[in-house]
């Protein structure tokens, strides 16, 4: 063996200065967040693409096409577009994080040098959380716009609870994305048509998306299940921050402070199972 | 291995033991070794030997079920973000970012362990030329073939200025102008004082880039030394093979006439030649296989192997040696063993 000694040793050792811990971790972390938005924005066309498709083809159809021929009432667009918004924030958080794991998970292993980035796991988890949660929320706003260009006078937000309809936006963005991760760690790539076979179709139609809590009374069983389902809390949230009053009445809703409670809940369960069955994916 | 040098191995393994939930056998088994700073190691051994599982647990991928590793005197499981910051990771498979040209995953790669801008753009251009990269450097690497892509792999690696560099069946699949490429650019890092770990199943590889090689089967590390070492093992290194057609009822007197050896007039004519062989200047050990089972092959054919350290010195003197004894010899010349010989010595088995 030849023997060598450090005198010899010539390591370029890195110019950048000695950082304590936090700062060496908020670095990688953030850098991996713009790595991230680096490949959405030069894919900007295909994103917005994504995220929009479904959105206009059901204001079109619900909220202009079906009230024009009298098939809905003149309110429904209103009452049906909150669950839209809540619906694409839903669909872009699952495609931002699931359908980018399922596959790196099972494939391309892109994720690898992140994992090797000096920062931990759980924050590598986070950050795709957080980067879907982005995504979600340019998704839901970008919503608006559609809506106000395709439902003419039948866009009506309210403007007066503008703060609580962000809370429940972002909030609603963090837990979907969080379960979003959920689903992207537990499933490999050979069971993605669950995804959309089988989970986006459940939430779909169990997610006050087409009608509201209340409306539905009469049917228990649906009532109940869709309590299961974290995107009617944010349909019915995003009711209760965007329905004009109709004749001097708040629109019906779930209770507000329920609504909020169960997003922020839901949150906090999805990131914490979501990252454990990451770390276990990923560290063996 | 010595340890004189002064601070802490590059890397020192001791007791490393993985055992997956729903396997019979350990993937990793009491493995230890230790690593200089600046030493080329390789982990040798068969597909399924437990070596990716090694470089898993040794770069955080994987939790060992006991044992210890440490980069530099860091723990990899007690300080995994440290340990990070040391090391660096070639893996067997592509990992690289498709969503990324060569350059941005350099550069992103960098700051991800927070090399400067301006500090980590010079680096890529710089690592890009080494690895003749500049040209596609635009390009998203999913249109890059295998070889280009373990360039980027390997520049990437280096990115960040690693102390420990781990590289998993480097040249694997590689077209043999890539795997010189590759293996020159290895030599060069080990220059650069980068201590580097790969393994490989390739015994040429090994014997070429290694300053110490572990040959590692079944989890266990069956031996470790340098490729030299290994390949005098066992017969390997430097062999003259000499088929020798023995005369019957040989005369004992050609013994004394000789003057070579101490060989029992009692022993049969093989094992005596066989000792006055072993007693040729340099020779190290000699085998004497006879015993043919070919039926058109005669009874008194036997095949002597000699090893020494310069056969070719010994040749004039073993073929005196043979016609003294009235011998005839059928066929003299010189077998290289090599280190896939080493392993089949120690497994029973081909590396393959």
């Amino acid at each position: 063996m030849s023997t060598i000694t450090p005198s010899t040793i010539q390591v370029e050792h890195s110019m950048e200065p000695t950082r304590s811990r936090l700062v060496t971790v908020s670095i990688a972390f953030w850098h991996i967040f713009r790595r991230d938005l680096v490949v959405t924005a030069r894919s900007i066309v295909p994103f917005v693409m994504q995220a929009l498709v479904m959105p206009t083809a059901l204001l079109y159809i619900f909220g202009r096409i079906l009230p024009g021929v009298g098939v809905t009432q003149q309110m429904y667009p209103a009452m049906f577009f909150p669950g839209v918004v809540a619906l694409t924030i839903f669909m872009a958080s699952l495609q931002g994080v699931s359908l980018s794991l399922m596959l790196d998970l099972d494939g391309n292993h892109e994720i690898d040098d992140r994992l090797l980035a000096p920062l931990t796991v759980g924050l590598v988890a986070l950050e795709k959380v957080l980067y879907a949660a982005v995504r979600a929320l340019v998704a839901g706003g970008l919503t608006f716009v559609i809506a106000y260009l395709i439902l003419g006078n039948g866009y009506q937000v309210r403007t007066d609870s503008l703060g609580l309809l962000i809370i429940v936006m972002v909030l609603y963005a963090l837990s979907s994305s969080a379960l979003g991760l959920v689903l992207g760690a537990a499933l490999s790539a050979d069971k993605i048509y669950l995804l959309f076979s089988l989970i986006f179709s459940v939430a779909l139609y169990t997610g006050c998306v087409y009608y509201t809590w209340s409306q539905v009374s009469s049917i228990k069983i649906l009532q109940i299940i869709t309590l299961f389902n974290p995107l009617s809390y944010a349909s019915e949230g995003l009711r209760a921050a965007m329905v004009p009053p109709l004749h001097g009445q708040a629109v019906a809703t779930l209770p507000i402070f329920w609504s909020l409670l169960a997003l922020v809940a839901t949150f906090v369960i999805f990131l914490a199972l979501g990252t454990r069955v990451f770390r276990k994916r990923v560290i063996s | 291995m010595s340890s004189t040098s002064p601070g802490p191995f590059a890397l020192e393994v001791s007791q490393l033991v993985k055992k997956y939930p729903k396997a019979a056998a350990r993937a990793v088994d009491d493995v230890s070794f230790t690593v200089q700073p600046g030493e080329i190691f390789g982990l040798l051994g068969p597909n399924g030997a437990g070596k990716t599982t090694a470089i898993g647990i040794m770069t955080t991928r994987v939790l060992p079920t006991s044992g210890t590793c440490r980069i530099l005197g860091v723990d990899v499981v007690r300080d995994a973000l440290g340990a990070k910051q040391l090391l660096s990771v070639v893996p067997q498979r592509t990992n690289l970012d498709l969503s990324l040209n060569a350059r941005d995953i350099l550069t992103f790669h960098a700051s991800y362990h927070g090399v400067s801008r301006a500090r980590r753009n010079a680096l890529a251009d710089q690592l890009l030329a080494e690895f003749g990269l500049t040209e596609r450097k635009k390009d998203l690497v999913s249109r890059y073939s295998g070889g280009m892509a373990q360039r980027v792999m390997i520049a990437r690696a280096l990115m960040h200025t690693p102390r420990v560099l781990f590289l998993d069946e480097p040249t694997n699949n590689l077209d043999p102008q890539t795997r010189l490429f590759l293996w020159e650019r290895i030599r060069a890092l080990k220059e650069r004082g980068i201590t580097i770990l790969l393994t490989t199943h390739d015994m040429e590889e090994a014997s070429r880039l290694c300053d110490r090689i572990a040959i590692m089967d079944h989890g266990k590390i069956l031996i470790c030394d340098t490729p030299a070492q290994l390949e005098k093992l066992i017969p390997g290194g430097a062999a003259l093979e000499l088929r020798v057609l023995l005369p019957t009822g040989v005369p004992a007197r050609a013994l004394v006439a000789s003057g070579h050896g101490e060989a029992s007039q009692d022993e049969a004519p093989s094992s005596q030649l066989q000792q006055v062989l072993r007693s040729l200047p340099g020779v190290v050990k000699v085998e004497a296989l006879h015993a043919s089972e070919k039926a058109d092959e005669p009874t008194n054919l036997t095949v002597f192997r000699l090893y020494a350290q310069d056969v070719s010195a010994l040749t004039s003197q073993a073929v005196h040696v043979v016609t003294e004894w009235n011998a005839e010899l059928l066929d003299l010349h010189q077998a290289r063993p090599s280190l896939e010989d080493v392993f089949i010595y120690l497994t029973g088995r081909n590396i393959r």
